[in-house]
């Protein structure tokens, strides 16, 4: 039960940092289980490398639960591979065929430079939340939870839009590297919940002010973004983050 | 019997914390100006520490070493978190939470530091709700509760099967605005490699910058280690790939004691061991223990398919031999009980190391209130299958979908195989009430320390105390060290101690590079879970324990001399990183065979097999292993036992029932 019998050819793409280019480099594997996990082959090629006093291909990776958000790779064209709905560390060697060969790339757009090899700098997404992504309530100043109830259709609406695992996958798949679905997740969350109204404006103008400083691109609804997106975050959150910025102008007394 | 204090306040237990809160000494808004505190960690513990402590006025660094604070393991925590709220108006209370928490612990936590983790409880509630974090309501638009194990009320609050993802998010956005605000300064990708010490007190630390290399050197008034459990020194456990004990132990290492490193807990439903290539293992929460019933066949060897296996042919193991609490007892009984069954013959699934965790019954009885809400009072089967299938596609589609996605089976028609699997640390670095290590300066939160938990952890409540100590309890207790501090001015960071520090991180990243040795790390690592895992996992014996530490100390000089790490020092180097964490889990490995050895008595995630009952349940020994055992380390490797006396003047002691 522990080796299989899946033969695969992967190409890898392998780049020291952001200061030098980098190629796909062919990689033979044999004996691939179907029951590993992606990131599982991948440690094999990794154990392989090693032993043959190569280095091994660096990629991101932590929970391997499907939930940090951590795990980006770009395989066979698309973010998290060829299964909806899951990350890559979700995806099993099931989904492959033996003898398929598998390309392998890091998140390609300027906001996320390459680190090393299939490794990228995401920060850019830690830099919009802090622009604007969250409730300016100090610790210690709430009130009784059950004071503020909230429709669960609401309530429901808004965990669906903080599903989002932060990973990237919108912006690597869309055509402009827009980060539109990731910025209106997080403002839609908030628009949805009673506690967010009083920041509503000035929360997004500040978060599409820091999105389109980090160079992202902008949103021409293709609609690839809600495709590949592991948790399913809907477009619909773009279309809310829309009015709400446009209405931003009018409704709200202050402007970002 | 102590050597140590732990610093309890006196009085009533029931109002020390009050009494602690308006005497504890406060810093003026002027002075926390210039008091800088380091926070290593962002999960739950560290990101609410950071972000509270910015808010009071502090000047805050936060450490990860992940690409953002946001990835902290406790994103995967699934369940949910316990709060004394009685929302469900069942009997709950703060005393109710404190009792349930220090008997599911085995009687081996602290009364004081429980009775106030239980108090503070329902606050973290308030401040989440506040926070935005989407916590699971019912249609009258107030917070749901659900039950989890070791309790008879339902005060679990939930979010789906994300709970720690909403909780660390909420943390989370509560950093970033400080951090937006350049109240935090937050450096990602950074390890910590070294506590550094000046006169005795934690007044900085050396991180590694993982994506160049760079060593680094960070003054602060204060230290605190908010990072997390060691359950991957068993290779195999339910903790990320990254999580580690590194800096815990480099803080052992200078002076911190460590407590009751052999407390482990496993989780008892986990997706079963595929196969040698496995580099974790997946949680299935334990709210599904809610709904989901436990059995084996009753036959030895049954290879029968579980839907050919009839109703009367089942073993329901656990609402047998446990009927007050059936399928809802304590994490560590449940475990035992499933190695019971499964060493006995009884698993099943090609490795026979399995139960079944089956939610038929309960499907078919929410689809007939489903039918009946619609006013259908006689549905058929089916139409009762279906509504049900709905119902518990709500409560835990994502956990349902990750079974499926990992074992390529369909939860939804054949009952989950589960087995257990190390999820959690009750062990961790000694603290006092305040949360402060035997290291002045140096404070220690969340399940990093060891404080809260006794000798088993009950659901829900890792959650519960992460954020407690984070939001509620190091806030005010670290105020009483830093009030003595202002008139410390920054110390420059060429200070020789730091100098020192320094040399000694360097020195160790230069020769695990050098060692260019035949084997890589994860091989040593493989083979340091195997030991562990079956010598000092579910069940340890006084024989198994003396082989393991001999084997763990042969492995020791093995991985010294024949590790293989590719790459250089200064670069992003995930193997270099690998390196120094495998040898820390590695010395740590050692003491936790030692304190296994040392607990002449069974107890919660503690089960010695000379010490059992009649019924094959763990057997204490209050007289004489009513402590915390602090270890303090010394030169070479060698540890040396401290004992705090753990006095119970507000439970009475029993032996723990769950029938």
């Amino acid at each position: 039960m522990s080796t299989g019998n899946m033969n695969l050819t992967l190409k890898v793409w392998r780049q020291k940092n952001n200061n030098t280019k980098g190629a796909l480099v062919d990689y033979k594997l044999a004996d691939i289980s179907p029951d590993m996990s992606f990131l599982e082959m991948f440690d094999v090629l990794n154990e392989q490398l090693i032993n043959k006093g190569e280095e091994p291909v660096v990629f991101d990776h932590d929970c391997r639960e499907g939930i940090c958000g951590m795990c980006s790779m770009f395989i066979n064209g698309r973010p998290h591979g060829p299964k909806d709905l899951v990350t890559t560390c979700q995806l099993h060697m099931r989904s492959f065929k033996d003898g398929d060969t598998i390309v392998v790339e890091p998140w390609r757009a300027a906001a996320f430079p390459v680190v090393k090899d299939l490794t990228v700098d995401r920060s850019a997404f830690d830099r919009v939340i802090a622009a604007g992504g969250f409730i300016s309530v100090n610790t210690g100043n709430a009130q009784d939870a059950n004071n503020l109830p909230i429709p669960k259709m609401q309530a429901d609406a808004a965990f669906e839009a903080a599903a989002c695992i932060g990973c990237g996958a919108c912006v690597a798949t869309c055509k402009n590297a827009s980060a539109m679905l990731f910025v209106s997740a997080k403002i839609s969350q908030l628009a949805l919940l009673p506690q967010g109204q009083p920041e509503r404006y000035r929360r997004v103008q500040s978060m599409v002010a820091q999105m389109d400083a980090e160079g992202f691109g902008n949103c021409t609804n293709t609609g690839a973004c809600e495709a590949e997106c592991p948790k399913g975050i809907s477009l619909e959150n773009i279309a809310r983050m829309n009015r709400d910025f446009a209405s931003a102008k009018f409704v709200s007394e202050e402007t970002v | 019997m102590s050597d140590i204090n732990s610093n309890i306040p006196e009085g009533e237990l029931t109002s020390k914390w009050t009494k602690y809160k308006s005497s504890v000494p406060l810093v003026n808004p002027s002075n926390k100006r210039t008091i800088e505190v380091i926070i290593v960690g962002s999960g739950l513990a560290g990101a609410s520490a950071a972000a509270t402590l910015a808010e009071m006025g502090y000047k805050v660094k936060c450490f990860c070493f992940q690409d953002s604070p946001r990835r902290a393991h406790s994103i995967a925590a699934q369940g949910g978190i316990n709060a004394a709220k009685n929302y469900q108006n069942d009997g709950d209370s703060v005393y109710r939470l404190f009792y349930d928490t220090i008997k599911g612990g085995d009687y081996r936590a602290r009364e004081a530091n429980v009775h106030r983790l239980a108090e503070v409880s329902a606050n973290i509630i308030d401040q989440c709700v506040a926070q935005g974090v989407p916590l699971a309501r019912e249609y009258g638009g107030l917070l749901d509760n659900r039950s989890f194990g070791g309790t008879q009320v339902q005060r679990t609050f939930y979010a789906a099967g994300q709970t720690g993802q909403q909780l660390l998010l909420g943390a989370y956005s509560a950093l970033e605005r400080q951090i937006g605000m350049g109240k935090v300064e937050m450096y990602t990708r950074h390890e910590m490699l070294e506590v550094v010490k000046i006169d005795g007190k934690a007044r900085g630390i050396i991180a590694r910058n993982l994506i160049t290399g760079e060593i680094e050197r960070h003054f602060g008034h204060a230290v605190v280690l908010g990072t997390g459990g060691y359950g991957n020194v068993f290779y195999l456990s339910t903790n990320a790939m990254g999580s580690n004990v590194t800096a815990a132990w480099k803080a052992h290492k200078q002076g911190a004691y460590f407590a009751n490193p052999c407390y482990t807990q496993i989780h008892p439903t986990c997706i079963p061991v595929s196969g040698d290539h496995q580099s974790k293992l997946t949680l299935m929460s334990e709210s599904l223990r809610n709904d989901g019933r436990i059995w084996v066949p009753k036959k030895k060897d049954d290879n029968r398919k579980a839907s050919e296996i009839p109703e009367d042919e089942r073993d329901y193991y656990l609402e047998r031999r446990y009927p007050a609490f059936g399928n809802l007892v304590p994490r560590d009984v449940a475990s035992r009980a499933a190695k019971e069954r499964c060493d006995a013959g009884y698993g099943v699934g090609a490795s026979k190391l399995a139960v079944y965790l089956d939610f038929k019954a309960n499907t078919e009885r929410y689809g007939k209130i489903e039918a009946a809400k619609a006013g259908n009072h006689n549905p058929d089967k089916e139409t009762c299958m279906r509504l049900g299938t709905a119902v518990i596609k709500e409560k835990y589609g994502n956990l349902f979908d990750m079974y499926a996605q990992i074992t390529g089976e369909n939860p939804y028609e054949t009952p989950m195989r589960i087995y257990p699997a190390v999820h959690y640390t009750m062990g961790g670095l000694w603290v006092d009430y305040n949360l402060m290590t035997s290291v002045p300066g140096l404070y220690c939160t969340g399940e990093a320390n060891f404080s809260d938990h006794g000798a088993n952890r009950l659901g829900a409540s890792a959650l519960m105390q992460g954020l407690a100590d984070g939001y509620f309890v190091l806030p005010y207790t670290i105020g009483a060290y830093l009030s003595k501090e202002i008139s410390v001015k920054a110390i420059p960071t060429d200070h020789p101690a730091f100098v020192e520090a320094e040399s000694r991180a360097v020195g160790i990243l230069n020769t695990l590079v050098n060692i260019k040795g035949t084997k890589s790390v994860d091989h040593f690592h493989k083979r340091l879970g195997h030991i562990m895992w079956e010598k000092c996992g579910m069940a340890r014996n006084e024989k198994g324990l003396n082989e393991a530490i001999q084997e763990i100390r042969a492995l020791r000089a093995e991985f010294w001399s024949d590790v293989r790490v590719p790459g250089a020092v200064n670069e992003l180097n995930p193997e270099l990183e690998k390196a120094g964490r495998v040898a820390d889990f590695i010395e740590l490995g050692e003491l936790m065979c030692i304190d296994a050895l040392n607990r002449n008595e069974s107890c919660g995630g503690h089960f010695r097999e000379e010490y059992q009952t009649e019924e094959g349940e763990a057997l204490r020994d209050d007289e004489n292993y009513a402590y915390v055992a602090a270890w303090e380390f010394k030169e070479g490797v060698n540890f040396e036992l401290h004992k705090e006396e753990l006095k119970f003047e507000n439970i009475k002691v029993a032996q723990r029932s769950y029938k």
